[in-house]
């Protein structure tokens, strides 16, 4: 059936594949700007915004009406101001660094989704083959190498700015983004300990890691969640540092920094900020889920496996490859989704963290933890697979 | 006075880690989240007013469909920021059962731009003409639009209803002498 793509040249079909990739995170993250918007209002007891509508959506009777109030066409009226407003640029910036960063902002943004298994099929043979851009070995190294690119946009759109706020909220940026990248590597160990047990071929890729949580057995079908809260935890709240999201959202505290490095921006160009913001995120939240949260198996102790054969019960095209695409990727996007839900959730509970109590839970807190936890379970590794 | 200290216990560890407060947090926002909602929706659905606001001034008509501003022009005197503006006139001769009422207005303006809603020309009307009603908003695109004229006002007023009749009570009097 699907003949005709496997005989288009390679390089042609990468290339399919990285825009279909982003032709879904692109739309996710501007979806996510209203997804907040709403969050925040219901959190707040608000209907939030339901009045944006398009005249021939509008005359659907039961769907238009819902999808308005549902404030769908929020997200193109503010995508589209921001597309079509004055993209100015202000007289006093290094204008060259000022246009590069947000570019700088959203490249590291959408390349790590590259190393990101985001589904999976069985083959013919039954096995498991990941759905992916590109199957890495190295996956978890790609991502932290790439995503600790986007301090970078932070560092050069402050500075580039010209201007006293910006600057030191790119200040605050880099320092807060280095402090929390040590304890997150730290606390993802564990699980690559664990999963390169020895005798097996050496991997940092997300695709073995989910393999293991969806093993039979009680420890097998375990997620590393529950095997290995502290490092769960500790990567959770590093990641909640690293993109930037509340409570440790110091370097945009718009009280004390006005708007930190975007301050000077407008536009469009303020809008690839915080599309690349969101894209963090939803890379963040895709990692955290492949890690601690099994990956696209729908439940713990329910492998995708499990799943496939309980549905092909009473579905018959259930063992089918697109079928298990498909089934795979869903489950698995509901999770990332469920995660930046929780991300909006907190961000509208807790109050930020003074810029000092952000160094110090980084350093002083959870550094040591994650130090503690790593030995914990080297030892306990090194003691269960000897 | 006495002076009582109170202890300030220090944190047990679970409060030092600050999660079962993150935990309680979430759970609160959590059911504001589901909870109904608490704005109005303003176009469609509009506030109750409360009895006695004071909203945009208007004219009222008494029962029977009568004016009811004789022109006095108390209220254009007291009005604090000089809003009102009023011409008098004479009560125009097809009006047979007014005519022993002496004067009327010809024009009647009231600046929107100037009123303050202080509510002074209510509370001077010796006729009980002029009412604050329930009307809250009021928008336009250009400095005229923003005058209430006579018409206008009328129109927002409506009629109200009166237990007095005093120009009646006066015309009887003045037909049948005193009852007293």
């Amino acid at each position: 059936m699907f003949d005709f793509y496997f005989e288009i040249p390679h390089v042609i079909r990468l290339i399919l594949q990285g825009l279909a990739v982003i032709m879904v995170i692109f739309p996710i993250a501007g979806a996510c700007s209203m997804a907040e918007r709403k969050v925040a209002a219901w959190i707040q007891d608000r209907p939030g915004p339901n009045r944006a509508t398009v005249p021939w959506v509008a005359w659907i009777p039961f769907l238009g009406k819902f999808l308005q109030r549902l404030g769908v066409f929020h997200v193109m009226a503010d995508g589209g101001k921001m597309m079509f407003k004055e993209d100015s640029l202000p007289g006093h910036v290094n204008k060259f660094y000022f246009v590069l960063a947000p570019i700088v902002a959203m490249i590291p943004a959408l390349t790590t989704v590259v190393a990101v298994p985001f589904g999976a099929y069985f083959d013919a043979a039954g096995k498991l083959i990941p759905l992916g851009l590109a199957p890495l070995d190295i996956g978890m190294l790609a991502v932290f190498a790439v995503s600790s690119l986007g301090v970078y946009s932070a560092i050069l759109a402050g500075w580039a700015s010209n201007s006293k706020y910006p600057f030191l909220g790119s200040v605050r940026a880099s320092a807060q983004l280095i402090s929390y990248e040590l304890s997150m590597t730290l606390a993802v160990l564990p699980v690559f300990l664990w999963v390169n047990a020895p005798g097996t071929e050496g991997t940092m890729g997300f695709a073995r890691v989910v393999e293991f949580q969806s093993q039979p057995g009680f420890l097998g079908g375990m997620w590393f969640g529950f095997l290995m809260p502290i490092s769960a935890f500790i990567f959770l709240v590093a990641l909640f540092a690293e993109t930037n999201r509340q409570p440790f959202d110091t370097v945009e505290s718009e009280s004390d920094l006005v708007g930190s490095f975007h301050t000077e921006y407008g536009a469009f160009k303020w809008g690839l900020f915080f599309v690349a913001e969101y894209s963090h995120m939803i890379v963040g939240s895709a990692v955290f889920m492949l890690l601690f949260g099994g990956g696209w198996n729908p439940l713990p102790w329910v492998s995708l496996a499990t799943a496939v054969d309980i549905l092909g019960t009473f579905l018959p095209f259930a063992h089918a490859p697109l079928f298990v695409g498909i089934l795979s990727i869903a489950i698995f996007m509901g999770k990332v989704l469920a995660m930046i839900f929780f991300f909006m959730w907190v961000r509208w509970t807790l109050p930020r963290f003074r810029y000092d109590q952000v160094m110090k839970i980084g350093w002083q807190k959870l550094l040591p933890l994650s130090i503690a936890n790593l030995l914990f379970y080297a030892i306990a590794i090194a003691l269960i697979q000897k | 006075m006495a002076v009582i200290t109170v202890e300030r216990k220090p944190l047990t560890f679970l409060e030092r880690t600050y999660l079962p407060q993150i935990a309680g947090g979430l759970k609160t926002t959590f059911k504001h989240l589901i909870a109904p909602k608490k704005t109005l929706e303003y176009p469609e659905q509009r506030p109750a007013i409360p009895v006695g606001y004071r909203g945009v001034p208007t004219l009222v008509k008494d029962p029977n469909g009568r004016e009811k501003c004789v022109s006095c022009q108390l209220c254009e005197f007291v009005c604090p920021p000089k809003a009102i503006r009023i011409t008098p006139g004479e009560i125009p001769a097809d009006q047979a059962d007014r005519a022993h009422v002496e004067k009327g207005p010809q024009a009647f303006d009231i600046d929107m731009l100037r009123c303050i809603y202080c509510g002074l020309c209510q509370e001077v009307c010796p006729e009980e003409a002029i009412f604050l009603q329930n009307q809250f908003s009021m928008s336009g695109y250009t400095r005229a639009e923003m005058v209430n004229d006579k018409d206008r006002l009328y129109e927002l007023g409506g009629t109200l209803p009166d237990a007095h009749h005093k120009w009646d009570k006066k015309k009887t009097a003045e037909e049948h002498g005193n009852a007293h």
